[in-house]
C-alpha cells in the first residue's frame, strides 16, 4: 500500500528545470513540476507546450539532457518504461495500447502471471485478484472476455487496474477524457478521486477547463515548453490560466500581406466522417488565408485529408470553383487544382530516400511525361527551377530528401505542390519543427501566394501563426466547427476558449457566437 | 521585417547569391560502377570469362543456347516480378501459374483446339490468376505473402486435378519446333526475341514512366505516395495482373519446349526467380533495385550452374553455390550499408552535412 501524505516530506515526484532537446529543436526548455502524495495536479498548456515531453521523460521513454528529476527525494535515471514502472509509475495514455486478443485479466498480468507450485500459469489467482480489483475501483468489467471491443473507457480503466496491481504510486493520465462520454469521465474522475483518497499522486492533463477545475487540487501551466506557473485550482480563474497559457507577443514575426479577397474557390458542405468529424461546411475565397485553428485531437487535419481526398467520408460534398471534387481520391482534387501539404512532412509529405529530384517532382510526373515517357533529364530540369524558386538548402538535385534540415524538407514538399500550380493549397502545420529562419520564410511565401490569388487553407497548431497570417480563423473542437472568427476579432484569447469550449464564455461574447457557422 | 524583403516573385533575399544544382552529387563514373547492379554484372563477366577458359565445353556456342533456353522462364518472370517485389510485395504462386497455364495448353491441344487459340487462353488465364491474387491483396487487404502461398497451393492443385498425373505429349511440330528454333545460323533461341521485346517494355515501365515513378515511391512510402496522388491499390493490382501473364507465357513456352503438359511442371521455379531478383541488386523491403540487375542476377545464375554442370558438379552442389552465393549478396548490402553508417556516424558527414544545410 502506498504511504499516506505526510507534511513535510519530500514530493511523490519532482521535475525541475528539465531541458530535453531532438537536434535543433528544443521541445522542453525548463520543465517543473512537483506532485504531492494524496493530491490531483493538473498540467495545461498549448499544443507544443512540452506537456508530452514532460510526460514520456516521466515514463522513461526519454531521457532528460539536464535538470533534476526525484522520486520521493531521490534523483532517478529512467533508461526505458520498464525501469519507471518499477519505480511506481504508471501513464495511462488518451488511446491505451492492449493486446486486443488476450482477455482481460491477461492484459492487466501480462508479462508477470501468477504461477502455481509447477510454473503454470494460475489462471485461478488472476482472475480472483482482477476481480478483486474491479471491486476496489467499483467498476463492472468481465475479466474473461478479450480486450478487443472494449470502450476506450473500459480500456482505460484496465490500464489504472493494471497500475495498482502493480501498486504504483505516482500515476499520470495524458488527455485521458478525450474519447469519453459524460458517464464516462464521471466514473472515471470518482476512480481517480478514490486513487488519490488512498494517498497516490495522479497527474492529469487536459485541455477540458471544467474537468481540471472540478477534479484537480493543484494547476501547473507550460507554455513553450517551459514552466509558468503552480496554483491551488481554488485559487485560479480560467480567464487566467488561459491568458497564461497563450501569453506572448503575437504581432512581430508573421509579415501578413495585405491581399484582396476574391470569389470563393473551395467550398464544403456538410462534411461528414463517423467519429471523426461532423457536418464541416465553410468557404475559402481566392486570396485568402483561412486559419484553422484548435487543439491537436480536434480533427483539423482529418477534414484537410477528407477535402483532398485521402481519407474517405460519408456524407458532404466538396467543390472547387463550383465544379465537385468526387470523394477519395486525390488524383481527382489535384486536377481541379488543389493541392495538400501533409502534417506529417516525414511520412507523408516525403518520400524520405527519394531524391530531391523525384520528390519535388512527384505530383507533376504525369504532365512532365512526353508520350508517357519521362525521364531524369525532365525531372531534374523541373526541379531545378522549383529548388531555386524556394531556395532549397542542397547541393545536388539527387541528394536524399531525408537527410536535408526539417526546413529544407519541408520546401521541396511545398515545391511539390507549387509546381502543380493549384489554385487551392491546403497546408497543415506548415512550420511544425523547422527552424526560425525558414519558418519566417514560409510565411513570406504563403503570404505572397496569397497575394497572387491563390486560397490558401492553413492549419496550425501556433496559435501566434494563425493570428498573424490568417485573413479569418475557423476554429474546430471535437470534431466540429466551433468558430469563424475575421481577423480584427481574433485573439489568442477568443481562438483558445473557442478552441477549449471555456466554461466561461464570457469573453468569446465579445467575437462571435461560439456555435455559429458559416454561412 | 521590412518590406523591401517581402517583394514577389521569389523569396530570395536580394543578398543571397543566386544557388547552383549539379544533378547529381557525384561524378557519373561513380554512379553507374559503384552500384550493386554492376557488381552483379562484374561478377557474371568474370564467371562467365572465367568458364570460358577453364571449363571444357563452355566455349561451344550450343552451350549458349541452351543455356538461354533453360533459364527462359526465370529471365521471363523475373521481370514483372521485380517490379511487384520494388513495391514491397511478393509472388509466390508464379511457378503454380507456370503449371495452370502448361494445363491449359495441354487440355485445349488435347480436344484438338489450334495451339494458336490456346495460348490467347492461357495468356487470359494467366491474366485472371494475377487478378484474382490482386483482388485478394487490393481490394481485400490481405498481404500478399499469405495470398500468394494460398494461390500457389490454390492454383497448382488446379493444375495437377485438371490432368492427373498424366502428361500431353503429342504438339504440332510447328510449335515445338518454334520454342527451340535458333535466329539464323547462330545458337541464340528465337524465344529471346520474345524476352528482348518484353524487357524493354518493362525496363520503359519501370524507369521511364510516371507510372514506374510510382512503383518506387510505393515500395519506399505507400503513405508518401498515397499523398502524392500515386494508386497504391491500382498500381499493385495491375503489376499483380502482369506477373500472371507473364508466367502464363513462360508456361506456354515451358510446355512448348519440354512438348510435354503436366500439371507438375516447373514447381518450385517462384523460389528461383526470387532468388535471382534479389540476386540481382531488388531490396525485398521494396523501393530499390533495376531491371538491368535482375537480368544479370539470372543469367549469373544460369551461367554458373551451367558451367557446374559441365564440370559434372551436382544440382545439389550447384544449389548449395547459388544459396551461398544469394545470402553473401544479401549480407553484403546490408555490411556494406552498415559500414557507410559508421563511417558517416562518428565524422559527422551526415550530421555535419544537415547543419551546414541549413546554415
Amino acid at each position: 500500500m502506498v504511504d499516506a501524505p505526510a507534511p513535510g516530506t519530500a514530493p511523490a515526484l519532482e521535475l525541475s528545470r528539465v531541458v530535453k532537446s531532438f537536434g535543433a529543436v528544443v521541445a522542453l526548455r525548463s520543465g517543473t513540476i512537483a506532485l504531492e502524495s494524496g493530491s490531483i495536479h493538473a498540467l495545461v498548456g498549448e499544443n507544443g507546450a512540452g506537456k508530452s515531453t514532460l510526460v514520456k521523460i516521466i515514463a522513461g521513454l526519454y531521457q532528460r539532457d539536464s535538470g533534476e528529476f526525484l522520486l520521493r527525494g531521490e534523483s532517478v535515471d529512467f533508461r526505458s518504461t520498464a525501469e519507471s514502472k518499477a519505480a511506481g509509475i504508471a501513464v495511462i495514455y488518451q488511446e491505451p495500447t492492449l493486446f486486443p486478443d488476450l482477455s482481460v485479466t491477461e492484459n492487466i498480468f501480462m508479462g508477470r502471471q501468477p504461477t502455481n507450485r509447477f510454473g503454470r500459469i494460475d489462471r485461478k489467482a488472476m482472475k480472483t485478484e482482477a476481480q478483486g480489483l474491479f471491486r476496489r475501483l467499483g467498476v463492472n468489467i468481465d475479466p474473461d472476455r478479450p480486450a478487443e471491443g472494449l470502450s476506450i473507457a473500459d480500456q482505460q480503466i484496465i490500464e489504472i487496474a493494471k497500475a495498482i496491481s502493480l501498486d504504483a504510486s505516482v500515476l499520470v493520465m495524458d488527455e485521458p477524457t478525450a474519447a469519453l462520454s459524460g458517464v464516462e469521465v464521471d466514473r472515471l474522475f470518482a476512480v481517480a478521486r478514490s486513487l488519490r483518497d488512498e494517498g497516490r499522486a495522479l497527474l492529469f492533463i487536459s485541455h477540458r477547463f471544467d474537468e481540471v477545475f472540478d477534479l484537480c487540487d493543484t494547476i501547473t501551466v507550460m507554455r513553450d515548453g517551459q514552466y509558468i506557473s503552480t496554483d491551488p485550482v481554488a485559487d485560479s480563474t480560467v480567464d487566467e490560466i488561459v491568458r497564461r497559457m497563450v501569453g506572448r507577443d503575437v504581432t512581430e514575426l508573421f509579415p501578413k500581406q495585405e491581399a484582396v479577397i476574391g470569389d470563393t474557390v473551395l467550398e464544403v458542405r456538410g462534411l461528414n466522417s463517423a467519429g471523426v468529424f461532423h457536418d464541416i461546411s465553410f468557404d475559402l475565397h481566392a486570396g485568402e488565408i483561412l486559419g484553422l485553428a484548435g487543439l491537436v485531437g480536434a480533427g483539423r487535419s482529418e477534414v484537410a485529408r477528407a477535402v483532398f481526398g485521402v481519407d474517405p467520408y460519408q456524407s458532404g460534398t466538396v467543390r472547387i470553383n463550383g465544379r465537385k471534387v468526387p470523394p477519395n481520391s486525390p488524383t481527382a482534387a489535384m486536377n481541379l487544382g488543389m493541392a495538400l501539404v501533409p502534417e506529417d512532412r516525414r511520412k507523408q509529405g516525403l518520400v524520405l530516400e527519394s531524391s530531391v529530384a523525384r520528390n519535388t517532382t512527384m505530383a507533376i510526373r504525369r504532365t512532365l511525361a512526353k508520350a508517357g515517357i519521362l525521364t531524369s533529364g525532365e525531372e531534374n530540369a523541373s526541379a531545378r527551377v522549383w529548388a531555386s524558386r524556394l531556395e532549397v538548402k542542397t547541393n545536388a538535385l539527387d541528394t536524399e530528401a531525408g537527410t536535408l534540415s526539417g526546413g529544407n524538407q519541408q520546401k521541396v514538399v511545398l515545391a511539390k505542390w507549387l509546381a502543380t500550380n493549384p489554385t487551392v493549397l491546403i497546408i497543415d502545420e506548415p512550420t511544425r519543427g523547422i527552424d526560425v529562419g525558414t519558418k519566417s520564410e514560409v510565411h513570406r511565401l504563403l503570404s505572397e501566394l496569397a497575394g497572387q490569388g491563390m486560397a490558401i487553407l492553413m492549419i496550425s497548431s501556433e496559435l501566434p501563426e494563425v493570428l498573424g497570417m490568417a485573413d479569418r480563423v475557423l476554429v474546430m473542437r471535437e470534431g466540429r466547427i466551433t468558430a469563424d472568427i475575421p481577423r480584427e476579432d481574433a485573439t489568442a484569447e477568443s481562438v483558445m476558449f473557442a478552441a477549449t469550449q471555456a466554461a466561461n464564455p464570457g469573453d468569446i461574447a465579445a467575437t462571435h457566437a461560439p456555435e455559429e457557422h458559416v454561412a | 521585417m521590412t518590406t523591401a524583403t517581402m517583394n514577389p516573385p521569389t523569396p530570395a533575399q536580394a543578398s543571397t547569391p543566386a544557388r547552383v544544382y549539379k544533378d547529381y552529387g557525384q561524378p557519373l563514373w561513380r554512379r553507374v560502377l559503384l552500384t550493386r547492379e554492376m557488381a552483379i554484372i562484374g561478377l557474371l563477366v568474370v564467371v562467365t570469362v572465367v568458364s570460358f577458359f577453364t571449363v571444357k565445353g563452355f566455349s561451344q556456342p550450343v552451350t549458349l543456347g541452351y543455356l538461354l533456353l533453360d533459364v527462359m522462364p526465370i529471365l521471363l518472370i523475373a521481370l514483372p516480378m521485380t517490379l511487384v517485389i520494388i513495391t514491397g510485395e511478393i509472388d509466390l504462386s508464379v511457378a503454380s501459374v507456370v503449371g495452370l497455364s502448361s494445363v491449359t495448353l495441354g487440355i485445349l491441344n488435347q480436344a484438338g483446339v489450334d495451339v494458336g487459340i490456346g495460348i490467347v487462353v492461357c495468356i487470359l488465364v494467366g491474366a485472371v490468376a494475377g487478378a484474382i491474387n490482386g483482388f485478394l491483396i487490393t481490394v481485400v487487404g490481405l498481404p500478399s505473402l499469405a495470398v500468394t502461398i494460398g494461390t500457389l497451393a490454390l492454383y497448382r492443385g488446379l493444375a495437377v486435378g485438371l490432368l492427373g498425373t498424366t502428361a500431353v505429349t503429342d504438339w504440332p511440330k510447328f510449335w515445338t519446333d518454334l520454342a527451340k528454333a535458333k535466329i539464323g545460323g547462330t545458337t541464340i533461341p528465337v524465344v529471346v526475341i520474345l524476352f528482348v521485346v518484353l524487357a524493354i517494355v518493362f525496363a520503359v515501365l519501370l524507369h521511364f514512366t510516371p507510372f514506374g515513378r510510382g512503383i518506387y515511391s510505393i515500395g519506399l512510402s505507400a503513405e508518401a505516395a498515397s499523398f502524392s496522388g500515386v494508386h497504391v491499390n491500382r498500381t499493385k493490382f495491375i503489376l499483380f495482373m502482369l506477373t500472371g501473364t507473364v508466367s502464363a507465357i513462360a508456361g506456354i513456352y515451358y510446355t512448348l519446349r519440354f512438348g510435354s503438359a503436366r500439371g507438375d511442371n516447373a514447381t518450385g521455379l517462384e523460389l528461383q526467380v526470387i532468388a535471382a531478383v534479389l540476386l540481382g541488386g531488388v531490396s525485398i523491403f521494396g523501393g530499390r533495385g533495376a531491371l538491368h540487375g535482375v537480368i544479370a542476377g539470372v543469367l549469373l545464375i544460369g551461367v554458373l550452374s551451367s558451367a557446374l554442370r559441365l564440370v559434372n558438379v551436382t544440382s545439389d552442389v550447384i544449389n548449395i553455390i547459388t544459396g551461398v552465393l544469394l545470402v553473401l549478396s544479401v549480407v553484403a548490402a546490408s555490411f556494406l550499408a552498415w559500414l557507410r553508417s559508421k563511417r558517416v556516424g562518428p565524422g559527422g558527414r551526415k550530421h555535419g552535412g544537415s547543419s551546414a544545410a541549413k546554415a
